[in-house]
């Protein structure tokens, strides 16, 4: 009771010194309210007339001009993408009494579709009625004319000069390139999160894939804006200032158009991809996936017609195969587990296996193509008659763990980082992958009789072309290694300076040059006398290559008959190759979809496209089907 | 029956501050008619905005009814909840706009920060209380501790508004507890030389957000268009305004975020220098009675959390009005009673509840 008293007194002093500063906050509050009152009193009543000038009488309105989207050339100057000024005719609906009878209106002046009418609609839908939104885009001069006479009957519609994206070769590249399309929700959030959304205010494109969509923020430059007086009615009277807007930066590609176009139409109308690489810089010369589509039907929001055109084909024209499409390679992964063996030291080049035909795994037969098998077999016959035996045999010695390290050096299974977005990582099969792939224990167990056909390209190996490609390009290299990548370099509009892309190696392999050698000869040997030697023959330079086939689906004990397969049943042709073998230029990587066997449809395409880049012959029509049962 | 009816009004009204109530309501009144000319053009938040109400003062009496003992009760466990979840926001939040406040639990979304506007004082409040008899130096140490962690958390989401919040909520408790002026002195000093630093530590946007304000001219399509949009709006109104739903820039759609944040520059449009003076009376007058409460309160506890809720809600009125009429820096920070939001509006419900409990329960303490 004592203690509790003379705290209470202590607490006297405590209590004396609180009320003084509760006193003093009282104050404080007291000054910052009446500061905040005097700043009521400046706006509203000494600043009224200035503010409600601003406000009332002449509106002023900040309007955002929008930056010409910055071109895309090809590496020779060839314009990819660019811009056009055209005419639309625009409402602006919170300014149109009877939106109806406004429309219907305009539509006995000028030609108004109902496709033009259901885009409209939309965009009303997206709640923009404070903006001025198109009901008919690119008006002739003589539209523009005929509603300049009647204009004074629409009020809140106006003629406007808009900019365009245009993709003057059409379908060409249309996967390297891309497309722009109106700004959705998604659009929105990544714009803020990039906290662009002041600089985007105004524009109503962005670009959604390929080139277009990675290097948004650098085409897209800065947005200018206008001081405008607007009146009652929202129609802007005079400009007050006017801060210029500054053009998005240009694009200079890597890609040679003309190359893509040749290698475009080797396609013909099959389905498959081909990504084709200078070696000593990374630059891509080529990126097809077949088949392709108009980007230019995207730009004003596609026709539904047409998107179902492209949506519902059974080819998926609008899938990037280069880079979304997986595929077990085959045989062409067999120079790199032939590499693996040296660089191991499981194997030397002169080694050789005896080929009864096919190879004993634990009392299961994998079967060799050739029937009988192709004798005494060393490193350089492996390669160029492409012997499965020996891969069998090498893949079990090598073991799983070896094979996965050494391909995931040359990037197998990894993303390239290739300047496009949404590439696939594609599959390298180990152990450890099992065990993250399946979730039951029995699944995710790495059986050694799994590790034999990884030997060969097949099993869960699945790799996408521009992977492959890569890889292809890193041997004809020697094991310098460049990020695949489709921009050569960014040219700011304004200054002009140019800013390069890559020019520093990805990173350095520590190849033996005698073993890159060894699997190069293998390689020149396959074109000069093994299954590539048909596709190749009379070509004037020397190449290196691989065919490969890869399994669509499995055949239980019969033998593989072509003719008696459904087309969507045959095999995938693919087909590696570099040239000229003695300083590499381009290498590339060919997959044609249910092609059959690499040598008879991908090699023939590769042989197109390496003799327009080398020699600059320019093919008569689509690549013809070589009559080649072998690989 | 009449006995039993006035009995029952007693016991409903026992715990209730009338002026506290009144100035609540009169604020209520003013912002429901805002919310509704801010918001009618495209989706009206009338009804919703009711409903918060309600929510907020069914908050508001149940808190009351809380004798001040028990409200310490919460002080530890809400204030551990509150920063266990900020540390969840920290590596787990999503994403939005560029700041990470939110937690997903599924099927809504919760804002962990907006609790600390509460724990943060009831914690220091009970801290301060429980060492009473001795407060040492070393006290004030820890105490500034248990505010910097919710705090740094908080800022580096990055949400300042809120984080302004939480620190001046912590601060009033740690000053009203006695927090010598010479420490206080020295923070300031030391605050000023450290000014250049924190700039750098600044996120870019909220750089700009400063500069804009000295000059808002430089970024008419960013964050200067907030200012000058909403400055035109005020000046505009002159004396009595432009009259109700008349209001050019709100509904030529001028003013961003007008029914939230904004909504400072609504009201001022349509209710002109008279309205925003009979305004601030009104809080002037929210925040006297909480002083008031504070003064008279009998316990430490007591004491330190009315002064600490009352500034706060000081801080609330100042930066958010002080934002719209272009003399702060624009951060997220509401208008008590008059923004929409419901939970900001449970928030400031829950902190009047607080100050009427502290004032209502004072005679039974001392008995």
């Amino acid at each position: 009771m004592l203690a509790r008293q003379s705290s209470l007194h202590a607490s006297d002093r405590e209590l004396s010194r609180f009320h003084f500063r509760v006193v003093l906050a009282a104050f404080a509050v007291l000054a910052a309210l009446s500061l905040l009152g005097a700043r009521f009193y400046y706006l509203q009543v000494v600043q009224h007339d200035y503010y409600s000038t601003r406000a009332e009488d002449n509106r002023i309105s900040v309007v955002p001009i929008v930056p010409n989207r910055g071109v895309i050339v090809d590496r020779a100057g060839i314009i990819l993408a660019r811009n056009y000024s055209a005419f639309t005719l625009e409402i602006t609906p919170s300014n149109v009494e009877n939106l109806e009878a406004t429309i219907d209106g305009l539509s006995k002046l000028i030609d108004i579709e109902s496709k033009d009418k259901r885009r409209f609609r939309k965009l009303l839908e997206e709640g923009r009625s404070f903006e001025s939104l198109p009901i008919r885009t690119r008006l002739s001069e003589e539209e523009v004319a005929r509603f300049a006479a009647n204009r004074y009957l629409f009020p809140g519609v106006e003629v406007k000069a808009r900019l365009f994206r245009q993709y003057p070769l059409g379908s060409v590249a249309s996967h390297a390139i891309g497309y722009i399309n109106r700004i959705n929700k998604r659009d929105l959030e990544k714009i803020a999160e990039r906290e662009q959304t002041a600089n985007y205010k105004g524009t109503d494109h962005i670009g959604k894939t390929g080139l277009e969509q990675h290097y948004e923020f650098a085409l897209h430059g800065e947005t200018g804006y206008e001081q405008v007086e607007i009146d009652a009615g929202g129609r802007a009277i005079r400009s007050l200032s006017r801060t210029p807007p500054v053009q998005g930066s240009h694009l200079t590609l890597t890609l040679d158009v003309k190359l893509q176009e040749v290698a475009e139409k080797a396609f013909g109308d099959r389905r498959g991809a081909l990504v084709a690489i200078e070696p000593s810089t990374g630059g891509i010369l080529a990126l097809v996936s077949s088949p392709t589509f108009d980007p230019n039907l995207f730009i004003d929001g596609i026709r539904t017609e047409d998107w179902d055109v492209l949506n519902k084909s059974r080819d998926r024209p609008m899938l990037n195969r280069a880079l979304n499409g997986t595929y077990p390679p085959g045989s062409t992964y067999k120079p790199f587990m032939a590499l693996a063996a040296l660089e191991t030291g499981r194997r030397t080049a002169g080694q050789s296996i005896s080929d009864p035909g096919y190879f004993n795994f634990g009392g299961h037969h994998f079967r060799d193509d050739k029937v009988g098998g192709h004798g005494t077999v060393d490193m350089y016959k492996s390669i160029v008659q492409s012997c499965d035996t020996y891969y069998y045999q090498l893949a079990t010695d090598m073991g799983i763990d070896a094979i996965a390290r050494f391909m995931g050096q040359l990037g197998f299974g990894q993303r390239t980082g290739v300047d496009l977005d949404g590439e696939s990582e594609g599959v390298l099969p180990s152990p450890e992958w099992k065990k993250r792939r399946f979730r039951r224990p029995e699944q995710q167990k790495w059986y050694a009789g799994e590790t034999v056909s990884i030997g060969i390209g097949q099993g869960y190996n699945s790799y996408t072309p521009i992977q492959l490609a890569q890889a292809t390009a890193t041997v004809a290299n020697k094991g310098v290694m460049f990020r695949p990548h489709l921009v050569k370099y960014l040219t700011d509009s304004r200054s002009g300076e140019k800013t390069m892309i890559e020019p520093e190696p990805l990173r350095r392999l520590p190849w033996k040059p005698q073993h890159v050698e060894t699997i190069k000869n293998a390689m020149i040997g396959v074109n000069t006398q093994g299954t590539g030697a048909r596709a190749f023959a009379g070509a004037g330079y020397t190449s290196g290559g691989k065919t490969g086939t890869a399994q669509v689906f499995s055949l239980k004990g019969s033998t593989y008959k072509e003719s008696s397969v459904k087309k969507e049943l045959r095999d995938h042709a693919l087909f590696i190759a570099f040239a000229p073998a003695e300083e590499p230029q381009i290498a590339l990587a060919v997959i044609v979809e249910n092609g059959g066997f690499g040598a008879q449809s991908a090699a023939p395409i590769a042989r197109m496209v390496i003799d327009y880049y080398l020699l600059g012959k320019l093919p008569k029509g689509a690549a013809e089907e070589d009559d080649v049962k072998e690989d | 029956m009449q006995e039993f009816l006035a009995r029952a009004w007693r016991g409903l009204v026992a715990h209730l501050d009338t002026p506290l109530l009144l100035i609540t309501l009169m604020l209520m009144a003013a912002g429901l008619p805002t919310v509704y000319s801010a918001t009618y053009d495209a989706n009206s938040h009338l009804v919703p905005q009711m409903v918060n109400m309600a929510i907020g003062l069914c908050a508001m009496w149940a808190v009351a009814q809380l004798p001040p003992q028990k409200l310490m009760r919460f002080g530890v466990p809400l204030y551990l909840v509150g920063v266990l979840l900020l540390i969840l926001v920290f590596f787990f939040g999503i994403k939005v706009n560029g700041a990470r406040r939110w937690l997903s639990l599924g099927f809504t979304r919760i804002q962990p920060s907006e609790l600390l506007k509460i724990a943060v004082p009831l914690m220091l409040a009970w801290y301060f209380h429980k060492h009473e008899a001795l407060l040492k130096f070393r006290h004030y140490v820890v105490a500034s501790l248990l505010l910097l962690v919710p705090f740094a958390l908080i800022a580096k989401q990055p949400d300042l508004g809120t984080a302004i919040l939480v620190g001046a909520a912590g601060f009033y408790v740690i000053f009203f507890a006695g927090l010598s002026w010479r420490v206080i002195g020295g923070l300031l000093a030391v605050a000023g030389a450290a000014a250049p630093f924190a700039w750098t530590m600044l996120h870019d946007y909220q750089r700009k957000r400063i500069l804009t304000l000295l000059d808002p001219t430089t970024d008419p399509l960013g964050s200067g268009y907030h200012i000058i949009q909403s400055t035109i709006a005020i000046g505009s109104g002159g004396n009595y305004g432009k009259g109700w739903l008349a209001g050019t820039q709100t509904h030529l759609e001028f003013i961003p975020e007008r029914h939230t944040d904004f909504i400072l520059a609504v009201f001022a449009e349509e209710r002109g220098l008279l309205g925003n003076g009979i305004l601030l009376l009104l809080y002037l007058l929210l925040i006297g009675r909480g002083l008031i409460i504070a003064g008279n309160a009998s316990t430490l506890f007591g004491r330190v959390l009315a002064g600490s809720v009352t500034l706060s809600f000081f801080t609330y009125v100042f930066v958010n009005m002080g934002m719209v009429s272009g003399i702060l820096p624009v951060v997220g920070v509401p208008l008590p009673f008059m923004s929409y939001g419901g939970t900001a509006l449970v928030t400031l419900s829950v902190g009047i509840g607080m100050l009427m409990s502290i004032n209502t329960h004072r005679m039974l303490v001392r008995t």
